[in-house]
Formats: C-alpha cells, structure tokens, sequence
C-alpha cells in the first residue's frame, strides 16, 4: 500500500522532508519509523491524518503520516 | 525587595513606601492582580483617572534563576474592560528587582498634554520631560536609541509607543532587550493605560545596587542547578525552541488540522512550508550576516526560543518572531512570504501594537473588504498608518472585535473582545476552554493547553474530544497563574511538566531565596487564588458566565479538515472555574 510519510524540524536533518513509502498490508509508523533509522525516542509525536496516533497503529493505503520529533511554543 | 513606588501623575508626586503586609510573599501576577483588584475601581474607565497601572518583577527576578527575568504589567484592560495582567522579558524586572523595588504603579493622569519620562535609579524616582523627538510618531527603535544615550546604554526601558500615546486599545508596552531591541507586554492594551497616563516611557537605572538577597544561598545554587538541568535535558526547552523558535508549531497544528485559516474559516493551509519555523531556521542560516537563529530575551534565559530574523543582505529585520505573529498574518490573513510577515511584525513593534490582536484584527479586515486577502504590502501600508493614525489605522489599532462590527461581521473571533489566537478551539477543545474562560479574554498562554492536546508534554488527551478537557484546562491555569507569579517564563513549563524534580527545584529556588517552606500545595493554592481574585474583579466590573463563551459561529460552522464544531455546554464550561 501507498503512504505519504512527512518529516519535520530535526527528523528532517538528512532526510527528505516528504516521501511515498510502498508498505505491506498491517504495516505501522513503527516500520516507517524504523526504515528512516529514526531513534525511536526521537519520534515524539505521530498524527496520521490529522489524528494523533500510537507508533503501533496498523496503517490503511493512503494514509498520511507526519512524524514530529518533541517540539513546543506557545 | 522592599519597596513600593507609587508615581502620583495627578500630583506629580512620588512616593515610596514599605511593601504592604499583605504584598509581601507576592510577585509578577500574584502581585499585579492582587493589587488591581484592591485599589482599582471595577468600574471606572480604563483610560481614565481611576486606573492605575502596576509593574512587578516575579518572585525569581534578579537572581541567578534560570529563566527568571519576567516582568508582570497590570491594569485594567482597555480592550476587555476586566483585569489585565501581560508580562514580557527585557531587562526591566532584573534591573527593579536588583533595586529592590518590589512594584512601581502610576496612578492619576496630569491635566495637561505634556508626555513624561520617569526616571528609576538608586537616589530615587524623577518625573522629566519626554525628549521631543521621540513624541508623536517616532517609532520604538528610535525612541530606545534616544533613551538610551540620553540616559545610559544599559538602562532598562519600558515604553508606550505611538499606538499607546494614541491609547488605541490595542497599543502594548515594550520592554528595551539587552540588545536595545524589545520584547513587549503585548496583550490587552496596556500601553494605551500608560499613554492616558502622559507617560512616554520609564527608564530604570540600577547603577550602585547589589545583588538580590538569598536566604540560603547554598541550596539556592543547588535547586537553580537542578532546574536549568531540568530546562536543558528537556529536547523543547533544551533544543526545539532555541532552533526553530514557538514557530516550529505552524507545521504540527497545520498537520493537526488546527491551524486556523482565513479568519478561522478552515485548520490547515497548503503554504504552510513558506512561513514555517523549519523555514525561517533555514532562511536566517542561509543568509547570515546579522541573523541569529536563537536569541535570549533577557540574561540568564537559557531556552532561547527568540531569533533574529534577517533581510536578503543579512541585516537585521525583527526579533522574538513569534508562531502567533506568523500564524496571524500567514494564515488567518494568508500572506504567504515571511518576509513580508517580518516587516510587518517589525512594523508592529515599532508603533507598540499587540501583533496577536493586530494580525486578527487584519484577516478581519480582510473579510470586511477593508484589505486584500493575502496582500503583505497592503497590510504593512495599514499597519503604518496606525502611527499616523489614519482612520483604517484606528480601526484596525482598535482590535478584532471593533473591525468585526465596523465591517458588519458575526464571524469575529474574540471572547471579552480579545482576538482568539493560533489554535482553533473547534478541533483542539482543550484550548477553547483556556479561551472562554481566563479572567484575561482570549488568551492561549492562560492555560496551554496545546501542550497535552497535540504536543504530548505533561498529559495525552484527544484533541477533538471533549474528555478530560475540564479538569486539564483548569489545572493548566492554576498552574499558569503561579508560574507567572515567580517571573519565570511560561516556557520553563515543557522542561518540568514530566519532571517532578525540576518542578521541586523550582519551589525550592523560591524557598531558599525568601527561606519560606512552601509545598507544591501552596504554590498550586497561590495559583487558584490569583485567578478567584481576577474573576471577582471581573464580576464587580460586570462580567458574568454569559461571557465565558467562544464565539457563537464556532457553533454552527464546521472546522475543515475535521468538520467539527465547538459543543461544549454551557454548564460544562462553566465547570471549568469551580474550584
Ligand atoms: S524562552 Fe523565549 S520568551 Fe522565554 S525567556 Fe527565553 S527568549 Fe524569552
């Protein structure tokens, strides 16, 4: 299945700040997480669609997935 | 610190007085409401001869505290008409604090026209003349250049621009930075209460003072060390803010679908890498020259969330660009390059106008037909003309809610007439309950609760459901209104938020520096009893739970991408101050 997976601010640092990945079915951000060599502790926050996630959540084709590492402001 | 400085414009008189009983374990909020709320008038005109306007270093200021230099302003608020307390950093809290001097309030209002300067050092408080040149239109900068070599590089400055000599409701005070840039105690027009007081500016000099008494001197260092460790193990507090700065949120509230856009007609935008805070990193490195990707607002700020931002030649345009500037102006207004958004924050530093209510107050203008959407070079034409002031400057200087009547508008985002700012409270709930609630008017930074809606720090609730929202947003203002009371800035937050430890050191600081014992049950009750204090001077000033409510077309107007509205009942948001 196809996802559109976005990085931002640090997790951008060597990386491309947006991609399709092409993942089988029950994949996770866990798997994308993982694929990008991102320290897990470092992909602080997930939102899939505009929803915040869980790194275990099984994903659905076409999915967006924007993986934020801890970020604040205010 | 132990005096208490009241300038009588009235009389021109000036006198200084022993702390008062009841002020003395008080500072920066606690202080400044308490206060309002004791010798204000509930009633009385904010820019009338019955306000009075305090200044209040917090608790921390002027000690080693990491992050500690927080200045408190309070008044009543001539754009809410309640209680108003705004604070900001600068140099001004470290430097009365050093002094030992515990408040400064101006009371009364001369009978002729003449602005005024007060000057603060160690033989005492003088009312002078303001130098001619920096009256009637001479933006901010200039005005600190003038200051400042008239009386000292290093002096402390807190300033009415032109907006506030205008008293439009709108109008700030700016604090002078240690680069002689400034920070300002932006919201609720405070610097409208200083114009209408006749006093330009006051301008603080702490040569000859010693350094801030400690108690315990030895456990003061030993908690200061624990709580900067706590700051800067933090990846926000330690890193994200000093790189990206608060604009690093435009991109998770864009991905949230929370963003408001277009005069809070949807939550997301599509030109959201033009004007995001990875954007801005990457434009100031880039150029180079004077650009400085993170900047302290005042000594001893150890986070670092301000910047310089830069022109194409790398010179110098703005600093302390925040989210909510951009957030305003980019997408509520939808100007889509960030220089043009830098200007215009510029701009609104320069005049002392509150670049949260002004960028509002401009998407409304925008859908009044009084501006053209998007268009930066129109917006920064307008925002001149609040200097001058042009009639569009005085509408548009005047706040949201008046732009939102002038055009005929029920699309208005404020609550007591303060623009709503970078959140929209439909998909991110937790927020609209800060908005409706706060003695403040709509203000995010009076109970963030952002934080655990989509930033995960200090709690995991869902943003778009109305779970735990209650019980959270109360707990967060609580909180907010003591943190503001120690001069720390509401940043050290995401640094203690999940560490117990730093948020004991932060207590301990207080307890060795006053050698008191308060627990972190005292702290949580000086916090509850600020905001009791707030909310009665706004009761007897004629608010009621009926202006506790968001707007009403956050009702019935669906939020894209998300599609919802706002549902809180009533009784439930009214559950929000039953404490
Ligand atoms: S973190 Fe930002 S707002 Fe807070 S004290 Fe530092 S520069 Fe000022």
């Amino acid at each position: 299945m196809q996802i559109k997976v976005k990085l931002f601010a640090t997790l951008r640092e060597n990386r491309e700040k947006e991609m399709m990945m092409d993942l089988t079915q029950g994949a996770t951000p866990k798997d994308i997480i993982e694929r990008l060599n991102i320290p897990k502790e470092e992909a602080a926050i997930i939102i899939i669609n505009g929803r915040n996630a869980k790194p275990d959540r099984v994903l659905e084709d076409n999915d967006v997935v924007a993986i934020f590492p801890a970020v604040g402001g205010g | 610190m132990n005096k208490f400085i009241r300038i009588d414009m009235t009389a021109m008189k000036v006198t200084t007085e022993e702390v008062p009983e009841k002020y003395a374990g008080l500072g920066g909020r606690a202080l400044t409401s308490n206060f309002v709320a004791n010798e204000v008038k509930p009633t009385c005109h904010a820019l009338g001869k019955n306000n009075k306007i305090i200044f209040a270093p917090g608790l921390l200021s002027g000690t080693a505290a990491p992050n500690s230099g927080r200045i408190s302003v309070g008044a009543k608020s001539p754009l809410t008409g309640g209680i108003k307390e705004s604070n900001a950093g600068g140099t001004f809290s470290q430097k009365m604090a050093k002094m030992g001097i515990k408040a400064l309030v101006i009371e009364g209002m001369p009978a002729d026209d003449k602005y005024h300067i007060i000057k603060i050092d160690m033989n005492g408080v003088t009312i002078e003349d303001a130098p001619a040149e920096i009256i009637g239109g001479c933006g901010n900068y200039k005005a600190i250049e003038v200051l400042s070599a008239k009386y000292g590089e290093k002096v402390g400055i807190a300033l009415a621009g032109p907006a506030g000599e205008h008293r439009l409701p709108s109008a700030n005070i700016s604090f002078k930075d240690p680069e002689g840039n400034m920070r300002s105690a932006g919201r609720g027009g405070l610097g409208a209460v200083l114009g209408s007081k006749k006093v330009k500016a006051l301008v603080i000099d702490e040569t000859g003072a010693v350094a801030v008494p400690i108690a315990d001197p030895e456990k003061f260092r030993a908690a200061s060390k624990v709580f900067a460790k706590a700051l800067l193990d933090h990846p926000v507090a330690g890193k994200g803010l000093a790189a990206y700065g608060t604009d690093v949120l435009v991109n998770i509230l864009n991905e949230a679908g929370g963003l408001p856009a277009k005069n809070f007609t949807a939550g997301r935008i599509d030109h959201n890498d033009n004007i995001s805070g990875e954007t801005m990193n990457a434009t100031i490195t880039e150029r180079g020259g004077e650009g400085k990707v993170s900047h302290g607002c005042h000594a001893g700020c150890i986070i670092r969330c301000s910047q310089w931002y830069t022109d194409k030649q790398g010179k110098y345009i703005t600093s302390g660009f925040e989210y909510e500037t951009i957030w305003g102006l980019g997408a509520d207004a939808g100007i889509k390059d960030l220089d043009d958004i830098a200007y215009i924050d510029r701009e609104m530093d320069d005049i002392g106008i509150d670049s949260i209510e002004t960028a509002v107050a401009v998407a409304c203008a925008m859908e009044g037909g009084l501006l053209p959407w998007g268009d930066g070079k129109a917006v920064l034409e307008a925002v001149k003309g609040i200097a001058v002031p042009t009639p569009l400057g005085r509408i548009i200087g005047s706040g949201t809610a008046v732009v939102g009547k002038v055009c005929g508008l029920f699309r208005v985002p404020v609550v007591k007439d303060q623009a709503i700012p970078a959140y929209d409270p439909r998909p991110v709930k937790g927020i609209g309950l800060t908005y409706a609630t706060t003695p403040m008017g709509a203000d995010h930074t009076a109970g963030y609760c952002i934080s655990g809606n989509i930033l995960k720090v200090g709690a995991d609730i869902d943003p778009l459901k109305k779970d735990g929202q209650i019980e959270y947003s109360r707990a967060m203002q609580i909180g907010t209104a003591s943190v503001d009371s120690t001069g720390m800035c509401l940043f050290v937050y995401f640094g203690i938020a999940d560490n117990p430890g730093g948020y004991q050191a932060l207590i301990d600081m207080i307890n060795s520096q006053y050698g008191i014992s308060l627990t972190a049950t005292d702290v949580d009750k000086l916090g509850e009893s600020v905001l009791k204090v707030e909310r009665a001077f706004n009761k007897a000033a004629g608010f009621t739970n009926a202006h506790d409510r968001l707007p009403e077309f956050f009702e019935y107007e669906p939020c894209p991408p998300h599609n919802v509205v706002w549902d809180f009942t009533p009784e439930e948001i009214d559950e929000v101050y039953n404490f």
